[in-house]
């Protein structure tokens, strides 16, 4: 069995309304040298494969059809044998 | 009202499929102003049907399927219904999708692009103008005394986005259906509500059977409501599909 760990970031030629948003806060908070906050996703789970190759590749394709919309998204992702 | 409607299709009525999904919510009002105020024919499909009952036209209704959870209606672009729906879709039937449906087919990939969180981070609901700018649709025929029509939106994520490239190509085939405008049929900066590109506010694919848009039509039928331009979408859809 493996652990997943899922980044999925918004490509950065995509306007991200709630990190700008959070940045006002910032800005209200006076810390005036936060720039550019982007707000990602993380998602965790396990996979329940004996093969890590196997693992790779489900990932993937969860990722690839179901948890990044490739338009305008791409993911990184570590597998951890747990 | 309603005599005249059922004599403008010829005989030949079409059958409107209205898909419910776990968390729409304008399903019933569809349903409605399809039923009540158009007098056409109608019945629901729940998702997880595989038959589409020999449903002339499908509609995605507004709604927050699965809860919005991850992306606007990526998970419902998964449910059992949705199969048939793509391979209705890509043989050439109709499927209208509005707002959390207009977020569906984007998901499912039968129109292009994506759709984002509003500009202004507000779920703006209000009444809009649109501009109609391609008038040779099936969702639009005949539409043509109307510079712009009064419908009402009601989403938080309804900011389309689209690459240069798709864009460009959604310009060149009249693919953009529907713009966000004044009530003179200006388009500005300033009558776009939530930060679509071009103010669009609905796309038809290039085929031209599928048609997703945010703003509500079914919400601007009834006349007790104050306005009915929405009817005339779904008029012109029941008018010209056996024509």
């Amino acid at each position: 069995m493996f652990k997943a760990k899922v980044l999925i970031k918004r490509r950065k030629t995509i306007l991200d309304p709630q990190g700008k948003a959070v940045e006002i806060g910032a800005k209200h908070l006076g810390l005036s040298n936060i720039k550019n906050t982007r707000i990602d996703k993380y998602i965790e789970f396990d996979v329940d494969t004996k093969n890590k190759k196997a693992a790779e590749e489900e990932v993937n394709d969860y990722c690839k059809k179901l948890l990044a919309n490739p338009i305008m998204e791409d993911y990184e992702f570590t597998l951890e044998e747990v | 009202m309603l005599s005249e409607t059922k004599t403008a299709f010829g005989g030949k009525t079409p059958k409107f499929g209205v898909v419910v999904f776990p968390g729409s919510n304008c399903d019933h009002d569809t349903y409605y102003a399809l039923r009540k105020i158009l007098d056409l024919d109608v019945i629901f499909l729940w998702h997880k049907q595989t038959s589409l009952e020999d449903c002339d036209v499908i509609i995605l209704p507004g709604g927050f399927s699965y809860g919005d959870y991850l992306r606007t209606g990526a998970i419902s672009r998964f449910s059992p219904i949705m199969n048939e729906v793509i391979s209705f879709a890509n043989k050439g039937g109709y499927v209208f999708g509005i707002c959390n449906g207009f977020q569906i087919l984007l998901e499912a990939g039968l129109l292009p692009g994506v759709m984002i969180r509003n500009e202004s981070l507000n779920f703006v609901c209000k009444d809009v103008y649109l501009k109609i700018g391609n008038k040779n649709t099936v969702f639009t025929k005949g539409l043509d005394g109307k510079d712009s029509l009064k419908i009402p939106i009601a989403h938080g994520e309804g900011n389309y986005f689209a690459d240069q490239n798709t864009l460009m190509e959604l310009e060149d085939n009249n693919q953009i259906v529907f713009q966000y405008c004044s009530n003179n049929g200006t388009i500005s900066i300033e009558d776009n509500p939530n930060g679509s590109v071009q103010n669009i506010a609905g796309i038809i694919n290039k085929k031209g059977n599928v048609l997703g848009m945010m703003p509500h039509p079914e919400r601007s039928t009834d006349p007790v409501l104050g306005k009915t331009d929405g009817s005339l979408i779904f008029r012109a859809l029941a008018n010209n599909i056996f024509n």
